[in-house]
Formats: structure tokens, sequence, C-alpha cells
């Protein structure tokens, strides 16, 4: 489904990533694993299409699709679904308002009629119970005096109201508290489907004790250094990076955060 | 993300809708003025003597008047005598006794602007009055109105027909030297509205005027004049367009409002005036002068305006309290691009015992456009346990314009509370991704993000006028993301 070849990206002139490679198919669960400032977050973010970052060679397609051609706007409506590490507000737009937009934007992409407000408002409190929301929050600004933990299980609401293709979960579990990382988990399981990829970029493993992942990623120094099975994480857990020869902070500065 | 700022610079370009041209034959003054256009002026509108005088008083007195040059604006000085005062579509008789013998070019005018004033189009449950150039063209529900004892009428009509009521309040809010430009417009204003409410009457229906500046080298100088009388109800709304032209206009209104003891006025603006082209040429110059009069214990005034419109805008709807427990209320959202420059907010003069006044400014900048929020809260020696509540919140789109705060506060009663929020803030990049992300258009994003950052003040106005105003707002933003 998503191929990565060889991808270099740079943040105002400096590289961060420096030549990726990473197969993704329908139905996998990957872990992107790694320490601050290894390229993680600007992995999701040049995925994603952020215009602050600048590819400077290799490719990504999706379903053999050139993404790099698309504006973000259009790879979201292709399935490309980022939950943010630190989810944004935008005060006065409810969240009501603000989904719905959204998902009438997929449903007039792939030329299915708008819902309406009422038809919505019912799909959207189911979905809110799913993520122990209560529907309140619809009503409310979007992530607006939201706590880290609703942000979290705000962004995964979204992922299960737009049923991504691709599913990019940028730090879901920082932090969130072991109850809310449940839920979290519990909605990210949700979305596992035959039909579905799902890419998860943590910094520790305790995530992956909850959602458990097929493949795991290390990342490091803009590059993939060592790729596993779901046991791979677990050394990490037990041994630290270090273990593979890197220091947590001798990476290239993730600009990112 | 990066891109941003030129992908809104994009939005901002729009094309005004509403700049078409009537063909109308006119009866036009020459341009300039001294006391024979204004003895001209009062003659032709049939005005009594007394008035004539009032205005000449108001024109001598102006003379000796200097513009004001403490805004924060700038525009090359006007020749008051380059402009024509006066400007009327011809009609055969004195006045249309009915719609039927209104001009049909003068209805198509207002139909094409989404006003429709025929008797069977009407808009419902709003009544109308049309302000063309310089006079009023049309009223509608005048019966119905009348029946329920509202005066609603052309201000030249009340002239003849209520002056009484209109000479005990005209200039008693606003008098003629209050400043610069309403001296001018007490000297020349042409026509305007005219509402009384009668005691312990509630308003049946919406009142409103449309006002509409036609012809080239004009001024519009319009008056308006709201009373209402104890324990009464009035809201009133008004909208203004105008042609695309390459000369700068001047609109230089007056509006006066009275409450008297437990009345309520809401007045409303949707003010669309041709703010001139990208490259900041012709537009209109709004130089208003809006105060209302809470004389009443526990009256209520409420000012509510969305600002889009004019090159230049310098206008602060005020409130002077002097009642026992009356409330002054202002709700502005005032949006510049390209070249426009506003200059715009309030004054809470509070006199009375336990006077309130809360003040919630929403400022959207764009382009290369500059926008100031001036405020004034006064506690005078009587306003014991008189109490304010001021936001100002800025919105930035892009960086090439300007966001302003000027807020004074004056205050000679010690128990008189003040509480003043101020923020600014960006359409963020991350704003703008969060919502791309999730497949929405850059454009309806902007058009969202603003008005979610205007919303406190959109349901201030009546249902019609909100959707309205969030439909501008996203007309005035197009394009302003590519």
């Amino acid at each position: 489904m998503l191929s990565i070849k060889n991808l270099h990206a740079s943040v105002e002139g400096k590289e961060i990533l420096k030549g990726i490679n990473l197969d993704v198919k329908a139905g996998e669960v990957h872990a992107i694993m790694g320490p601050n400032g290894s390229g993680k977050s600007t992995l999701s973010q040049v995925l994603a299409g952020n215009e602050a970052f600048d590819v400077t060679d290799g490719s990504i397609t999706l379903n053999g699709e050139n993404l790099l051609e698309l504006e973000t706007e259009e790879r979201a409506r292709e399935g490309i679904f980022l939950a943010f590490q630190y989810p944004v507000e935008i005060p006065g737009v409810s969240n009501l308002q603000f989904l719905r937009t959204a998902v009438n934007a997929m449903r007039t992409h792939k030329g299915e009629e708008e819902m309406n407000a009422a038809e919505f408002m019912k799909l959207a409190k189911e979905v809110s119970k799913q993520v122990d929301l209560d529907p309140s929050f619809l009503k409310r600004g979007v992530n607006e005096g939201f706590s880290g933990g609703e942000k979290k299980r705000n962004e995964i609401m979204q992922a299960l109201l737009l049923q991504p293709q691709l599913a990019i979960l940028d730090e879901t579990d920082s932090g969130l508290d072991i109850d809310a990382l449940k839920v979290v988990s519990d909605g990210v399981n949700a979305l596992r489907s035959d039909d579905r990829a799902i890419l998860m970029v943590t910094h520790y493993q305790r995530l992956l004790n909850h959602i458990v992942p097929d493949y795991v990623h290390v990342l490091a120094g803009g590059k993939i250094i060592k790729s596993g099975g779901r046991e791979l994480a677990l050394e990490l857990e037990e041994k630290g990076y270090g273990w593979l020869g890197i220091k947590d902070e001798d990476a290239a500065t993730d600009a990112a955060n | 993300m990066a891109t941003t700022d030129k992908e809104v610079n994009e939005l901002i370009k729009r094309e005004y809708e509403h700049g078409f041209v009537t063909e109308i034959e006119a009866e036009t003054f020459e341009p300039g003025l001294n006391e024979d256009v204004i003895a001209r002026l009062s003659a032709i509108k049939n005005e009594p003597k007394w008035m004539l005088e009032w205005r000449l008083k108001a024109y001598r007195r102006w003379l000796e008047m200097d513009e004001p040059d403490w805004a924060h604006v700038g525009y090359p000085k006007i020749d008051y005598n380059s402009i024509s005062y006066y400007s009327a579509p011809k009609r055969k008789e004195d006045m249309p006794q009915s719609l039927d013998e209104v001009d049909p070019e003068l209805l198509k005018t207002y139909e094409k602007l989404g006003i429709p004033l025929h008797e069977r189009e009407k808009l419902a449950g709003v009544a109308v009055d049309a302000v063309f150039d310089s006079v009023s063209v049309a009223t509608t529900f005048k019966e119905p109105l009348a029946k329920a004892g509202v005066i609603f009428c052309s201000i030249s009509e009340a002239i003849r027909d209520y002056p009484e009521l209109v000479q005990k309040y005209l200039g008693s809010v606003v008098p003629a030297g209050d400043n610069f430009f309403a001296g001018l417009n007490s000297a020349v204003f042409s026509d305007g509205t005219f509402v009384y409410v009668p005691k312990g009457v509630r308003c049946p229906m919406e009142l409103s005027t449309y006002f509409r500046i036609n012809a080239a080298n004009t001024g519009q100088f319009e008056r308006t004049l709201i009373v209402a009388d104890e324990g009464s109800y009035v809201s009133y709304l008004e909208g203004c367009t105008a042609p695309m032209r390459d000369e700068n206009q001047l609109h230089a209104a007056v509006v006066e409002l009275v409450a008297l003891d437990d009345a309520q006025i809401k007045y409303s603006t949707v003010q669309n005036w041709y703010p001139g082209d990208e490259n900041g040429k012709g537009g209109i110059y709004n130089f208003v002068t809006k105060r209302g009069a809470c004389i009443g214990k526990n009256s209520k005034i409420s000012w509510t305006q969305v600002e889009t419109g004019s090159a230049v805008t310098w206008k602060y709807p005020s409130c002077v309290l002097r009642g026992e427990n009356s409330v002054g209320e202002f709700y502005s959202v005032a949006l510049t691009h390209n070249y426009q420059q506003a200059d715009t907010g309030t004054k809470m003069i509070h006199m009375g015992k336990n006077t309130r006044s809360t003040i919630i400014s929403k400022g959207i900048s764009a382009g290369k456009s500059s926008n100031a929020y001036r405020g004034l809260v006064k506690f005078g020696p009587g306003a014991e346990g008189a109490r304010n509540f001021t936001q100002c919140d800025s919105l930035l789109i892009g960086d090439r314009c300007g966001a302003h705060t000027f807020p004074y506060i004056e205050s000679k009663n010690k128990s008189a509370i003040v509480e003043h929020e101020a923020t600014t803030s960006k359409v963020s990049d991350e704003q703008m991704f969060l919502c791309r992300q999730r497949g929405i258009d850059p454009e309806q994003a902007v058009s969202m993000i603003v008005n979610g950052f205007c919303k406190e003040v959109f349901k201030e106005l009546p249902m019609e006028f909100a959707v309205e105003a969030g439909k501008l707002l996203e007309v005035s933003l197009e394009g302003s993301v590519g």
C-alpha cells in the first residue's frame, strides 16, 4: 500500500531524513521507534504533506500513486490520516462543525452524498463513546481547553470517523496516564482491519503492549537502522537505544518538535 | 506550511458583488458647499425655517473646525468643495405615494441587492427604508407599523410631519459641534431614517434601512434618529453598498439613539461599502458618528456591527449611560484586506449609578491592511458601582497587515470596575495544516477559522443577518489561499 524509497527531507536547509526505505501493506501495523531527534515526527509530517519540509530526494507512493505530487488535503482524501502529537486549538469552531466539514470533504471526494447535521450528530455521538469522550465535547471548540489526554482521544475519534487507508499515529501515547492509554489503544485496535495500515511513531515501548505491531523499525540519524518483529521493541526496552550504538541526543535535531 | 502566507494572500482577492451602477436620471447639485447650497437643499426638501437655521448654525460652526488627524489612518486631503451635496433620482411628483409609483429602475436596483421592496416580495418580518444617494425612495410595512403606533419614515418626512419629536431629539446625542464630520453632516444631511417607538410598545418587526450610494462625485450624508420611549423595544438593522469607482467617495453619517426608562434599542450594521480595488484605488471613506444615549433608568442600547467594506473607516458607535442601571453593549467584527484601513471601536461613558457596559471587538486583518481598535471607557463621578468588561481580539491573516489596539480608560469614581482582555493571534500554519490534513479545502479552512473567531459577535446579530454576515466574510476572504 505505502512504499517509501530513499526518502530525503530537510527543513530550513537542514537534512533530517537521510534515505528512508519502508514498505507497508494493507492490514499491517508498523511501529517506528527511535530516540528524540531521530526524525520520527519529520517522517509523519512529510507523509502528511507538511509544506514546512522539503523532500529533496526519493519517492513516496500510496497504492502506486505518487504522493509527493498531491497537496495535503488531497493526500487526506486519498486516505492518509495523521493523529497529531500536539493537536492545535481552533477557538470558536465547534468540534462537530469541524468534523462534519472533514467527513463531508471526504464523502464529496468519493462521490458520496454529504451528511446532514442530524445524521452526522448521531454518528459522532456513537464514535465519541468509543473513545470515552462525553458527547458534550462535540459542541466545544476544536481542542479548545481540552486536556492532553482529551486531545489524543479526540484525534483517535477523528480517525474512527474518517476511516483512513493509512493512519499515522505520532507519539499518540505521550502524556497519557495508564487509563487514557488503554482507551486510546482500544480505539486504535478498533481501527485495525485487513484493508487498513497503521504506522505508529513512538519513543516508548509501552504503547506496543496495547497495540501489538507486526513490524518494528528503529529510526536513528534519519535512517532506519534496524527492522524486526514485535520482539525488537522488547529488546529495546530492556537494553535501551545505546545497545544499537546510538545515544538519545546524538541524532539530528528533530525540527518538528 | 511555509507557503500559507502566500496562499492566504491569494484568498483575500475577491470581487465586490455590489459594484454595479444604476442608470437613472438624477437631479444633482454642482459640487461645492456654501450657505446658498444649504438653503437650496433645505428648500428642495420643503423644510421648515427652524431646520434651515439649525443647518446654517451647524455649517458656520463646522467652518471653524479642523478635520481630525488622530486616527490610525492615512488618506489624501479631502476637498470639500469638489463634492456634490445632493443627488436624487428625478421623479414626476414630489414623493411617490406608494411603491407602484417608485421608478422601476430603483426597484430593480434593490432587488439586485437582495432587498426586494415590492409588496409581493418584500422581506417577511423586516420593514425597509431604502435610501438611494440623498433621498429615501421607499419605506415598506408602514401601515402595520402605524397600527402599533410605531413611526418609521424618512427623516425628511419626520421633519415635516413630526417636528416636535425631531426638534426635541435631533442633535441631543450628537450635537453639531461634536466633531468635524458630525458638524458637516448636521449642515448638509439629506435623508435618513426616523423611528419612534411609543411607550410600552414592542416593535412588531425588525426595522431596517438600506443605504445605496449610486451617483459619482457625491457624498452621502444620512441622518438617523431612533427614539425608544419608556418600556419600548426596537431592533434596527442597516446595510450599505456602493458601485465600484476609481474615485473615493465620502460617506459621513450621524446616527443618534435615545432610550428612555426601561427601553431597549438593538442596532445592527452590516457595512459593505465598496472597499477599493486590490491596489487600494477607489472606495468609500466611511466617517461616521454613531452614539446612543441611555437617558432613562434600566435602559439598554446594544450596537452590533460587521464592517467589511470601505477604503477608510472611522467609526465609534458609543453609549452614554446616564440612567441608573442602564446597559451599553458593543459587539464588533471589522475585517480589512488589500489596502483597507479601519480605525473603529467604541466609547462607553458611564454617568449613572450601577451602569454596565460590555465591549467585544474582533478585528481581522489580511493583505496589506491596517486595523485598529480604539475604545474609551469613562466613569464619571456619579458612576457608583459601574462596571465595564472589554475584550479585544485581533486575528492576522498573512504577514503584511497590521493590528493595533488603543484602549483608553478614565475613571473619576473609585468604586467602578473595569476589566480588559486583549489577544492577538494569527491564522496559524498549524491550524491550516490540521484542517487540510483532514481533507478540508484551504479556503474553507480559513473561512471556518475566521467565522469561529467572530462567533461571539455573530450570535448577537438577528438570524438573517448572522447568516448574511458569515457569507460576507466568506466572500471577503475568497481567494486568500491558492
